[in-house]
């Protein structure tokens, strides 16, 4: 039977692994490197890395760092943050890693989704989308990019069907209301977007506890999901949440 | 020398990053002689059915891939245990190299989303086989191969069991990556490294 994965995120700043709540107030964590290896020897089932300050800065994604977690780690991992177009997306693939995340980019060129999955295969196309509460789409949610910081007016619902239609292997959503609350996952619209596309779907924002996993996967049928702080703070272990999903009937990988 | 074959079907650096890590000499190449020189070969593959035969055919590299498969210890994963057999639904329908008897087809829509993504677990009839059964490996793939008379471990999706292993003699192939399979993957391709040629071909 087929595992639902365990994902740890890795925010990195100038190098360095940041944590922060609501894409504000970071504070330094450690080494990419270093902690994707723990992470990987962990358990984890997959990584995620996001270059969150290359947008900004209008500079590519820091290769050096892909290819040196590609040498380090024999797990998948995906990488977001400072692709502008399909040389960047080639460049991070060519490091090694195995998927590439694309947010703000695929809302302002959504034909990128369907060329990167053209030119690389859809498994390699991760959508991630940030979307917030708001009375103003149909859902109930819309998207919104550049770290929360712009409102698209798009629904959150139709973007993951239409990404998914144009080629985005699987799918990130990434509640804003829950990010860094660790008050647990938006249930009700990973649900929706689970039940709305046929790729798998990744929850992310919120996880502060096992229990927050147990019940995304149960409940909202999240293909996989994502942690942070909990585990960056050392309050919880990949094998303690892999213990608590086992326990509870979700399916998790426990070799390792 | 183990010769890791670039015929344009996806990124290699994942598999030649393995094989460093177990400190395996790899090189990685489309050069026909450099593969038939090397004592074992590596037969990755990601993407379509159709470019990937399509590849082959350009580069020159048909029958390469298939004196090599028949001659020396080879290990297909992904794309490439797909295309050592004989025909897939992927395309319309494509004709592929039929070294392995038996057919890819496409997961039935409707039961599991497609494709599988993920870590699921394997079952080998035999404990000695180089797949270890009950453990988890990572899969990647729309299309599976169907249940043969070389598969030597399966896996469920989609309310079917498919070919997660094959092996006849020292020809390896398997439909996850060993790559990215964390320890067991490493295991598993140290295990392909340490299987002496038996430069025997007989059938499943």
């Amino acid at each position: 039977m087929l595992k639902k994965r365990v994902i740890p995120c890795l925010d990195v700043r100038n190098g360095r692994v940041t944590k922060g709540v609501k894409f504000k107030n970071n504070v330094d964590l450690g080494d990419p490197v270093e902690m994707a290896v723990g992470y990987s020897d962990g358990g984890a089932d997959e990584l995620v890395f996001y270059d969150i300050t290359a947008s900004a800065e209008r500079r590519p994604i820091d290769i050096g760092m892909v290819e040196a977690v590609a040498k380090a780690v024999r797990i998948p991992f995906a990488v977001g943050g400072g692709i502008s177009c399909l040389a960047d997306m080639e460049r991070v693939i060519l490091a090694g890693a195995e998927k590439i995340s694309v947010n703000s980019l695929a809302v302002r060129n959504p034909s990128i989704i369907s060329e990167g999955a053209a030119a690389f295969g859809r498994q390699c196309i991760v959508l991630g989308m940030d979307p917030v509460k708001s009375g103003k789409c149909p859902s109930g949610y819309e998207i919104t990019t550049r770290g929360f910081r712009e409102f698209t007016g798009m629904d959150a619902v139709e973007w993951a069907k239409r990404a998914a239609d144009l080629g985005a292997g699987e799918i990130v959503v990434n509640s804003v209301d829950a990010d860094g609350t660790r008050q647990g996952f938006e249930l009700n619209l990973t649900r929706m977007i689970a039940e709305a596309v046929n790729v798998p779907v990744v929850a992310s924002g919120g996880a502060g506890c096992p229990e927050h996993l147990v019940t995304v996967f149960r409940d909202a049928k999240a293909d996989a999901a994502i942690v942070a702080g909990m585990i960056h703070s050392g309050e919880y272990s990949i094998a303690e949440i892999k213990r608590v999903m086992h326990e509870a009937g979700v399916p998790a990988r426990m070799s390792y | 020398m183990i010769a890791i074959v670039d015929y344009k079907a996806g990124n290699l650096t994942s598999v030649k990053n393995a094989f460093d890590a177990i400190g395996a000499d790899t090189v990685v190449t489309r050069d026909p002689d450099a593969i038939l020189r090397a004592e074992r070969v590596v037969f990755p593959g990601v993407g379509a059915a159709k470019s990937a035969m399509e590849n082959l055919g350009s580069l020159g590299l048909v029958d390469v891939v298939r004196r090599a498969a028949e001659s020396k210890p080879f290990l297909g994963i992904c794309l490439g245990m797909q295309i050592l057999f004989e025909h897939t639904e992927e395309d319309g329908g494509v004709d592929l190299l039929g070294i392995l008897p038996g057919r890819v087809r496409r997961f039935p829509e409707g039961a599991d989303k497609v494709p599988q993504i993920g870590w699921n677990d394997v079952v080998a009839d035999d404990p000695r086989e180089f797949v270890k059964s009950g453990e988890e490996y990572y899969f990647v793939h729309s299309y599976y191969v169907e249940k043969n008379p070389c598969t030597v471990a399966v896996s469920s999706y989609a309310g079917l069991e498919f070919t997660a292993a094959v092996r006849r003699g020292d020809l390896f192939a398997t439909q996850f990556h060993p790559e990215k399979s964390g320890k067991l993957g490493l295991q598993l391709l140290r295990a392909f490294l340490n299987t002496p040629a038996d430069g025997r071909r007989q059938s499943c």
